[in-house]
């Protein structure tokens, strides 16, 4: 029994891994009738950085894909596309999100901040100023991720949510090291500028406090 | 520029600029998502179809039989390109595997297709519809298992033998011999590999993400039979490499063969979840090391095996590379094997054959300071040589191996670590501290740039090198105002564009010596030009935008006012190198938290001490040096392939399966280095610095976790189902 359990989950692992092992003719697919006809097309309004936008998209489109294929907004980067590296992550309506996770029509009339909306080089963001100080990032492509994570998290702890390492879950978390590392987690930086963002942040956050 | 004698006093020197800790000057478009890269040049090509690849589903055998019928219908498609239609596809000098499989599949995921589509839904939707019938083929996957027929690799024995190890180890009072293994790791870079295709006639244009633009340059017309010059690559941003992106890989050669098929430019970025079996990876390796000391600690005798595997035609991890020249020893042997697995293709992976040899080394050492009852630096420092022990003619260029040792237990506070394992807690934690040299040679390598002096004073720097993280750009640029005498805002640098002098690229921690030497070389060149042209006496100095001799002085930006003044040079290396041996050396240090119910293993601190000559721009180099060590921390606790040996894959294959360090696994780290000029390594007098940081950390781990636990732990990662069931009582 307890073979058979070990036989049949390796299986799932196997098919939930290899993506591509659904290209081989398998006769579950062998039913699946071919999509001929056109991709439904649906029209989707939002304020990007402040902009108002509307796009007639492909269903499928990530809000992701949105940005970055279809209003050159290439600064909130694709890292996995699976919801695994935070490289993507955005601010929907004060919310901090993985793009890559959500459907772009999901977010009729949703107010989105990117990277872009943050600052630019001329008129940076408090945050991105501390990361160039504290050198907090290398290849550059967590960047602007770690970044709108960053501002985020600084607001989630402002506004009193409790986190994994919050000893109280009523009383206010402050934005100690451990506090912002364990928020920031989801965004990973291979590059390993962790403590330098760390202290990018502490900056800020002590600014503000 | 030829470097064959050690550097005088030169125009660096001044470190008016060099040395400084000044912010990269790229950060200001990294930090506002401006800084384009490889998936995202709509500044070159607006519109461009898409690209999306499909790979192997089996390991090792062939293709039956491929329909694409069914996809090419598909809403969107506008091309199939699998090997039936794409024409002659070659490989490059530096793939092992070729980059277009079928009909015969070597590798687990190796690209057999590529759709192209309008949009990249249309594309990935058609890719689920081609067809493709394999027949699978008995394949090798199992290192453990296939050690014992490894045998040498293509290029010969890979062995090195001194004085007498075996009887000098049979001997030896005090000895050891233990077997390590380390698991097969991925880079795991954040930006995956990915090219923007486009041809014009028989001309074909690359926007890539690339760490060694020439090599790929050549090895593109390699693949597709076409003349060098018919090549353009361009790869100003690259999203982290780590050694994974130093070769062509199948992002770049299906984007050209779409573009060919299509007729439009193409874009293909490698799907996360193929990038770890399509591309290559750092093989994993079983290790032998021997170790004979007499009672006072001086080692007799040491000889360091390996084993790995790789595909037919591959190479070895030369983890004993280090084993020849840390340590002192008259008896010493070191032996590489290599095994053939149809696993993907090996490569280098940051700090190749030293990240996994000191990994194994460095807890032989510590091991073997426990069995003599010594305290492992002082055991270290006791074995310490200024020669190549090979060699020992050859002396090393620097060596300030003690010193890194000595600063570092200082500094960390070694005194006070409790030699007896598992004797400190802290409530439930079990605490231990534990420490292990780093070592990493010093490779120069040729490298060119152009540097154009303009009308407003601003001086531009041309070279094909890469910035892969690595503060290139900056280093650049203050290489550049140091030697022509202006501020460093006034100089541009560009990258990455092979259409630029041929520069060191991105590997084995050469690039900034070697780039900025030939950045140097470059600049002095131009400083001849308007000297000369001056008639000024050849000491003239360059400094404040001016050209000054005597009472004469001139601007810079005068000298170009009726056209840019031009001067383009390389660097290039004499045999200093073997007259020297140069290698870079780091004591690191960490402290560990290991969790008496769970296991969970938690680090507390982290110390590297680094001596590695001029240290160009300290705020970028120490960069380098804490995301070496954050890497050594998932080398040593958490990152590891999972072989399905009877599949012949890698199981874990995307971010959330391979797991690396995130922030919460990251204390503050502390880097020191070292003061050290090398006038042997290049006019720069500095080295390489990137992979010395990785080097000998996850040793450091593991024996932190040793000291905290009492559980010795040779095979990595450091998972806590290694050691949970040996932790000590909880009181």
């Amino acid at each position: 029994m307890a073979g058979e359990l070990e036989l049949s989950r390796r299986g799932v692992l196997m098919v939930g891994g290899a993506s591509a092992a659904l290209a081989t003719v398998s006769p579950a697919e062998a039913q699946t009738p071919p999509p001929d006809t056109a991709p439904t097309q649906m029209a989707v309004s939002f304020e990007i950085n402040g902009a108002d936008r509307t796009l007639e998209l492909d269903t499928r489109t990530t809000l992701l894909d949105a940005l970055r294929e279809h209003l050159n907004l290439t600064g909130t980067k694709k890292g996995c596309d699976h919801g695994q590296c935070g490289a993507c992550t955005v601010i929907v309506d004060g919310q901090r999100i993985n793009s890559c996770l959500s459907l772009a029509v999901m977010h009729e009339g949703a107010k989105v901040t990117t990277i872009e909306g943050l600052g630019t080089p001329d008129d940076l963001h408090p945050m991105q100023a501390a990361f160039i100080k504290h050198d907090g990032y290398q290849c550059g492509y967590c960047t602007p991720g770690q970044i709108c994570s960053a501002v985020a998290v600084l607001d989630e702890i402002r506004q009193g949510l409790p986190s994994h390492v919050s000893a109280s879950l009523t009383d206010r978390p402050r934005a100690t090291n451990e506090e912002m590392r364990e928020r920031m987690s989801g965004n990973i930086c291979r590059c390993g500028a962790y403590s330098n963002i760390a202290e990018a942040m502490a900056e800020v956050a002590g600014a503000r406090a | 520029m030829k470097f064959d004698q050690p550097a005088g006093q030169n125009a660096i020197d001044q470190l008016k600029v060099v040395g400084k800790p000044i912010d990269r000057i790229d950060g200001p478009l990294k930090t506002t998502g401006q800084a384009l890269y490889a998936y995202e040049r709509h500044d070159v090509q607006a519109r461009p179809a898409y690209g999306y690849i499909l790979g192997s589903t089996i390991a090792k055998g062939r293709i039956r039989r491929l329909r694409t019928d069914r996809a090419r219908s598909a809403p969107g498609v506008l091309a199939v390109v699998t090997a039936e239609n794409a024409g002659t596809v070659g490989k490059g000098n530096f793939n092992t595997a070729k980059l277009l499989g079928g009909p015969e599949i070597q590798h687990y995921h190796q690209a057999v297709a590529v759709v192209v589509a309008e949009t990249f839904e249309q594309a990935r939707s058609a890719a689920q519809l081609v067809e493709v019938d394999y027949v699978k083929a008995k394949g090798a996957f199992d290192l453990a298992e296939a050690k014992a027929g490894a045998g040498d690799p293509k290029g010969g024995p890979e062995q090195s033998s001194t004085g007498d190890f075996a009887g000098a180890f049979a001997s030896a009072p005090v000895t050891l011999d233990e077997t390590y293994s380390t698991p097969d790791q991925s880079h795991a870079m954040m930006e995956p590999h990915a090219t923007l295709a486009s041809w014009e006639g028989d001309k074909l244009t690359l926007w890539t993400s690339n760490q060694m633009i020439a090599w790929s340059k050549g090895d593109i017309a390699r693949t597709f039979g076409i003349p060098p010059e018919n090549v353009r690559l361009d790869s100003p941003y690259i999203g982290g490499g780590f050694g994974g992106k130093l070769f062509i890989r199948s992002d770049a050669v299906m984007a050209a063969l779409a573009s060919k098929a299509s007729g439009r430019p193409v874009k293909v970025a490698l799907q996360r979840p193929l990038v770890i079996n399509n591309t290559t990876h750092r093989p994993a390796t079983i290790q032998r090391i021997r170790i004979g000391a007499a009672r006072d600690g001086r080692i007799t005798a040491i000889g360091h095996e390996s084993w790995n595997g790789d595909l037919e035609g591959g190479s070895t991890e030369v983890a004993t590379q280090q084993t020849k020249l840390l340590y002192a020893g008259a008896n010493r042997m070191t032996s590489q094997k290599l095994a053939v697995l149809d696993l993907p293709e090996g490569n280098a992976m940051r700090a190749p054959g030293e990240a996994p040899g000191l990994m194994a080394l460095e807890i032989a050492m510590d091991e073997m300071a426990e069995k003599l009852n010594m305290d492992p630096v002082e055991f270290r420092v006791l074995n310490d040589t200024q020669v190549d022990p090979e060699k020992p003619e050859r002396p090393f260029s620097t060596r300030q191996f003690v010193a890194c040792l000595r600063t570092g237990a200082e500094r960390f506070g070694w005194s006070r670590r409790n030699p007896t394992p598992a004797s400190v807690r802290d409530g439930r934690w079990l605490i231990g501290l534990g420490m292990a040299a780093g070592f990493r040679n010093n490779i120069v390598m040729k490298s060119g740039a152009r540097v154009r002096l303009d009308g407003q004073g601003v001086v531009t720097v041309e070279t094909d090198m890469t910035d892969i993280g690595t503060g290139t750009y900056t280093i650049i640029a203050q290489t550049a105002a140091e030697t022509l005498g202006i501020p460093v805002e006034r100089v541009v640098v560009k990258l990455g564009d092979s259409d630029f002098p041929a520069a060191a690229g991105s590997g084995g921690q050469w690039g900034a010596n070697s780039s900025t030497a030939g950045v140097y070389a470059a600049c002095m060149k131009l400083r001849e030009q308007i000297v000369q042209t001056l008639g000024y006496p050849a000491d003239a100095s360059f400094t404040g935008g001016r050209v000054r001799a005597g009472r004469r002085n001139v601007t810079l930006a005068s000298l170009a006012s009726n056209g840019p003044l031009v001067a383009e040079d390389f660097i290039e290396f004499g045999n200093l190198g073997e007259k020297f041996q140069q290698s870079t050396f780091a004591g690191h240090f960490v402290e560990v938290a290991v969790d008496s119910f769970t296991g969970e293993t938690r680090i507390r601190r982290m110390l590297a001490v680094c001596a590695a000559g001029r240290i160009l721009n300290p705020k970028t180099a120490r960069s380098q040096v804490i995301g070496a060590m954050t890497m050594g921390v998932g080398g040593a606790l958490m990152e590891e392939l999972a072989v399905d040996t009877r599949h012949g894959f890698f199981v874990n294959h995307d971010l959330a399966g391979y797991e690396v360090p995130v922030h919460a696994d990251i204390p503050h780290q502390d880097v020191i280095f070292l003061d050290e000029v090398d006038d042997k390594s290049s006019p720069m007098k500095a080295k390489g610095i990137g992979e010395l940081g990785l080097c000998g950390v996850g040793a450091a781990v593991a024996n932190a976790v040793y000291n905290a636990t009492g559980v010795r732990i040779r095979d990595y990662p450091l998972t806590l189902d290694k050691y949970l069931d040996r932790l000590p009582a909880i009181a």
